[in-house]
């Protein structure tokens, strides 16, 4: 026979091919769903997702050099804010002879300071109502960003517009001046500043029992 | 009685699926996020509407506890060493290479800074554990106002955000806007939560 048999013993080969065993291409994947989730797992703990909100404030110059260039206000347009302990605001406005008024006392909650600030801010700038319509435009879609920026700060910057002065006692706590200053943009009040207390306010505050 | 043959079936599953949801939520959550910084306190901050977004970089973060101690970060490494370097020069207290670079991967601290080499010294693991006493910011002593200046040398595209408890005293408040302002910085901003308004 001319046939030459490559193998030695030839007795496993019937003659065929030499074909590899089938394999499955199958994988297990469960430690690969194992692995995954295990970094989820760390990334969720060790991450933190959304970057924190802020607010910002522009504080005036400390040192103004003299009267003429402090910021003269009609005594009618400017409310003093104490904020005080216990969570209370005590407010006031300037009569016309330059005397503090009567103080008045509220808190934080929707109806309390929003309420009032909401209307004498109406009453002074009778375009501030816009400003929420404004804000619907943009909210759907109507005007864009600085559109809406232009607008609401040049009503909100009305000459005659409400002007707020916050102090805040030593008793008062950071997050009362937070609520206060977020009640400023809920309100849409545009002028505002933060002052330190005076002894007449203090004297005024022994009066309702909230030095 | 005859049994009912229930025919057997695989109980592999085919887990391909799987891997890819997991894989997809992971790769969402490493792009999505960025490491938590170890802080030294757990800050409970008030909550307001405002929307503006802190910058994730060049910021100087002054945090205020309930226990009216002070802390002071800021962020990028090359910034911190610099700031560490003209500080040990002003007041006198020398930091070896290794210190320097230990406080260039601190993010915050609240120790005034004859007390700085002691806790450069301790492990990141001690340092959690050790009260810091805060940052003096009084006017006898005003090491922050320091802080802040030399920072600002160093960075001077600097932001400054303060972050504060909501049980933090006014006073403390009050005394570290007005170390702001001696040091001209009049423009600010407080960090707080979200909440929606009504």
């Amino acid at each position: 026979m001319a046939e030459i048999e490559g193998g030695g013993g030839g007795g496993k080969h019937k003659g065929g091919k030499n074909r590899g065993k089938k394999l499955s291409t199958r994988v297990d994947f469960t430690p690969m769903v194992d692995l995954g989730f295990l970094l989820i797992t760390f990334f969720m703990l060790t991450t933190s997702m959304n970057k924190p909100q802020t607010m910002e404030i522009n504080m005036p110059d400390k040192d103004v050099k003299t009267e003429e260039e402090k910021t003269k206000v009609k005594a009618s347009q400017a409310v003093t804010l104490l904020l005080t302990k216990d969570d209370k605001v005590v407010y006031y406005f300037m009569q016309q002879n330059g005397e503090p008024g009567t103080p008045m006392i509220t808190d934080y909650s929707p109806g309390g300071i929003r309420a009032t600030l909401i209307k004498e801010n109406k009453a002074r700038n009778p375009n501030i109502d816009s400003v929420a319509i404004y804000k619907q435009q943009l909210n759907m879609g109507q005007i864009d960003e600085p559109t809406y920026k232009a607008h609401a700060s040049q009503i909100k910057s009305f000459k005659d517009g409400l002007i707020v002065v916050i102090k805040a006692t030593d008793k008062s706590k950071y997050k009362n001046m937070i609520d206060i200053l977020d009640e400023m943009l809920i309100c849409n009040i545009g002028r505002y500043a933060v002052v330190d207390i005076s002894d007449i306010e203090l004297e005024m505050l022994k009066t309702v029992n909230l030095e | 009685m005859p049994k009912v043959k229930v025919p057997r079936k695989s109980t592999s599953v085919d887990m391909t699926a799987m891997t890819d949801v997991a894989f997809l939520l992971l790769t969402f959550f490493m792009l999505a996020t960025k490491f938590k910084p170890d802080e030294p306190v757990i800050v409970d901050t008030p909550s307001s509407i405002s929307e503006i977004k802190l910058p994730e970089s060049n910021v100087i973060l002054i945090t205020i506890d309930k226990n009216d101690r002070v802390f002071f970060g800021v962020d990028g490494q090359p910034t911190r060493e610099k700031v560490l370097r003209s500080m040990a020069d002003k007041y006198k207290v020398s930091f070896t290479e290794k210190q320097i670079k230990e406080f260039s991967l601190l993010s915050t601290f609240g120790v005034p800074i004859a007390q700085l080499p002691q806790l450069l010294d301790m492990k990141a693991e001690e340092r959690l554990k050790v009260a810091q006493s805060g940052i003096p910011c009084d006017s006898l002593n005003n090491e922050l106002s320091d802080w802040i200046w030399q920072t600002r040398l160093a960075n001077n595209v600097v932001r400054i955000a303060v972050k504060g408890d909501r049980e933090t005293n006014y006073p403390v408040v009050k005394r570290v806007i007005a170390t702001l302002q001696e040091r001209k910085v009049n423009r600010f901003n407080f960090i707080t939560s979200m909440e929606r308004a009504e």
